[in-house]
């Protein structure tokens, strides 16, 4: 291996070690600490670097490519301002558990911790957010440490990593060689589950008479979907997604009744609120899911399997813990199901069917197509229906999100690409960017709200330069929606501070970006105008949609209530 | 209820913010937390003081195990072990309060390590009951200066971590 005998400069391993783990693109933006990394970044083709217009837009982009690939998404910004802007991408990856690799530029050593221009504790700010840190102080150490990142960042619960350079590592030298394995003795994340535990878990789902599934976004991230799917379909048991697990298995599927939570459907919180077993896969028992931890599936033995230790019975008591990786969990239960050649109990799983299509003839998700004025639900019912439910469709936080989880119906995972635990507005852009980087032939769409999409607009400017068409859906009803429907439940209607009195148009706003804009403002119009607009696969489209102002997100589950204590809309509401 | 904690991590630079990190930013009691490097240059030894339900505890314990810098992470508690703590105490020792403070060092097994003409410094090892106990037994007015190491722990018999 002559070629591992190369001396190379710090710079020069950057890049070197980034081919060497494959990667293929890196979102950034340069500055003072990075320059050698950029310099060397001009002399090679193999890695292609996207210039973002912030460095947060940076961080969600890589983070929305990474969801949507499975690939680790790998950044690099400069010391100081640079790191602090990834802060909310690297928090937004954290709480969804998605694999990213931020490579921040530091100050030289020496000046390390002198309030050098453009210094900033970059190991100290992100450690609360990031699955872990390094700081690189030898260049002997740069390869091996990145390496460890991507290691660290894709393997057991996936999440982000941070690593620091100071700008003198970049520039020494030393012999190159990229490690092809890691052997962390304080890192060794559990697979397999135990066999004890699911062999109890085994029993305990056959002798289930109300069962119910409940999975997350451990499905999607463990590439678990079709396990899920066989190992629901062997039983027959009604399955239910969270927010993060959409797509991890098929929204249309006559087994799935939707997805449960704050604004989950009325026949998912009732089941869970009534079933007797719950087989939680891959999900955090997250308090939008929840509700009220005391009035909790008060029938229920519950089985959680999750990577995380740390995840089980941290909010709700679990009665079968399983510690692994859901793929193989699952896995290993179906096997042990089958051979069993045991079966669930017919008779009982009848009548709780038959209980749950009663609940579901409720129609929870109800609304009225008929008025002039645009229903935001209609609009992506439309999308759905257009895009044959086959797009890659990120959103912003709000209202939006909350209609997009419901009428997207999401068949296949990593579709669906969402800030689920941080919330951050201004996330949907910028990972659309990311999706249809990594997806150039497929329809990738941004549903998004004119309060969120401001929030990361700057990246239109990025779309243009790579050639990134992505179809932005506006649903601009002119007010933060979900805090204008809080305040409305909540706070006698006092709009405090929720609607925007200068909203730019849109139109114009897409056009001196370089980019098609169009104002939508009646039902009759929104099927021929995104007909329109998918038509123009080469133009990134700003579809400035007009909202009914009024409409609020239905079921509702008030923060603090119980799951079985939801609001249906208005002229649904039960007596 | 009141737990020891013993870990062993990375000795890199950040493994103790880490650990301090994670108990400010969940919430969890932190009583004391002692740190030093073990016989392995490379490996730090942690003592950890804190007190929750079993459930907490629980909590605690994975989320120590899964930072990425620990190494491994035991519950003294749960089994016997022997605890000590090192005080160093400064006092003021004039006149007729220095043989009555000499009397009460030996009583509790301690030594005097610096003295002047007006003061005392003691040292003494036990657990931290014991050291409360000679503290509380001092007139306070002497009481110049406190020091404690907090709590250090290792488990009875021939178990080793």
């Amino acid at each position: 291996m002559a070629k591992s005998k190369e001396i190379l400069r710090g710079a020069e391993i950057f890049i070197r070690a980034l081919k060497d783990e494959g990667v293929k693109h890196l979102f950034g933006y340069p500055g003072g600490a990075v320059l050698h990394i950029y310099d060397e970044l001009y002399k090679q083709e193999d890695v292609e670097h996207i210039l973002v217009r912030h460095e947060q837009g940076a961080v969600h982009a890589a983070d929305g490519y990474a969801r949507a690939t499975g690939l680790p998404g790998v950044v690099l910004v400069t010391s100081g301002p640079g790191a602090t802007n990834t802060i909310t991408g690297i928090a937004t990856a954290y709480m969804d558990s998605i694999p990213l690799v931020v490579f921040t530029g530091q100050v030289p050593t020496h000046l390390i911790g002198n309030d050098a221009f453009q210094e900033v504790d970059a190991i100290g700010i992100t450690r609360p957010c990031v699955k872990h840190n390094f700081l690189v102080k030898d260049v002997r150490d740069l390869a091996s440490t990145m390496k460890r990142a991507f290691y660290v960042a894709t393997t057991g619960r996936p999440g982000p990593v941070v690593v620091d350079i100071p700008k003198d590592i970049t520039a020494d030298s030393c012999e190159y060689e990229y490690p092809d394995t890691v052997d962390m003795r304080s890192y060794r994340p559990v697979v397999r589950g135990h066999p004890g535990q699911i062999k109890r878990a085994a029993s305990l789902i056959l002798s289930a008479k109300k069962p119910m599934i409940y999975a997350g976004g451990g499905v999607i991230l463990s590439n678990a979907s079709e396990v899920l799917i066989a190992f629901t379909r062997l039983l027959g048991y009604p399955i239910t997604n969270t927010l993060m697990g959409l797509g991890g298995y098929p929204a249309t599927d006559k087994q799935f009744i939707g997805m449960l939570g704050m604004h989950g459907t009325y026949e998912a919180n009732m089941a869970m609120h009534n079933c007797d077993v719950l087989i939680a896969i891959g999900a955090r028992f997250d308090d939008r899911v929840t509700g009220d931890l005391e009035q909790f599936c008060p029938y229920a033995k519950i089985v959680q399997i999750d990577i995380d230790p740390s995840s089980i019975a941290k909010n709700v008591p679990v009665d079968i813990p399983i510690v692994g990786d859901v793929k193989h969990v699952l896995t290993d239960l179906t096997a042990l199901i089958k051979a069993s050649r045991e079966k669930p109990d017919a008779e009982s799983l009848k009548i709780w069917w038959d209980q749950i299509k009663e609940w579901q003839s409720i129609n929870c998700l109800k609304f009225d197509r008929s008025t002039e004025v645009i229903k935001p639900q209609y609009v992506i019912e439309k999308l759905y229906e257009l895009t044959k439910g086959e797009a890659y469709v990120t959103s912003d936080v709000g209202q939006h999100q909350m209609w997009a989880a419901q009428f997207y119906k999401f068949d296949k995972p990593r579709r669906w690409i969402n800030s689920g635990g941080l919330g951050t507005m201004g996330f949907g852009l910028p990972a659309a960017m990311g999706v249809k980087l990594a997806f150039p032939n497929d329809i990738v769409a941004c549903i998004t709200g004119e309060a969120s999409l401001v929030m990361c607009i700057q990246e239109l400017s990025t779309c243009l330069q790579y050639g990134l068409p992505v179809k932005v859906i506006n649903l601009n009803n002119r007010y933060m929606g979900m805090v204008r429907q809080w305040q409305e439940f909540f706070y006698a209607g006092r709009y405090s501070h929720s609607y925007m009195e200068a909203i730019p148009d849109f139109v114009k706003l897409a056009e001196s970006f370089g980019h098609t804009g169009m104002r939508i403002e009646k039902t009759a119009d929104v099927e021929a105008a995104l007909k329109e607009a998918l038509a123009m696969e080469d133009k990134l489209v700003l579809m400035d949609f007009i909202t009914d102002q009024t409409e609020n997100v239905y079921p509702m589950i008030a923060s603090g209530k119980g799951q079985h204590e939801m609001h249906l809309a208005p002229e649904r509401e039960l007596a | 209820m009141r737990h020891i904690l013993s870990l062993l991590l990375e000795n890199e630079a950040g493994a103790l913010s880490r650990v301090s990190g994670l108990f400010s930013a969940r919430a969890f009691n932190i009583e004391s937390l002692t740190v030093a490097p073990t016989e392995d240059p490379t490996v730090s030894r942690m003592t950890l003081v804190t007190s929750g339900s079993d459930e907490i505890i629980e909590q605690i314990t994975k989320h120590l195990n899964k930072l990425v810098d620990v190494i491994k992470v035991i519950d003294l508690s749960e089994s016997r072990h022997i605890e000590r703590e090192l005080l160093l105490i400064k006092l003021s020792a004039k006149n007729e309060s220095r043989d009555e403070i000499k009397r009460l060092v030996d009583i509790f097994r301690g030594h005097i390590i610096d003295v002047t003409d007006s003061s005392y410094t003691i040292e003494m090892t036990g657990s931290g009951e014991k050291l409360d106990a000679f503290i509380d037994a001092l007139d306070r007015k002497l009481i110049l200066e406190v020091v404690r190491s907090g709590v250090s722990g290792i488990a009875r018999g021939d178990k080793a971590i």
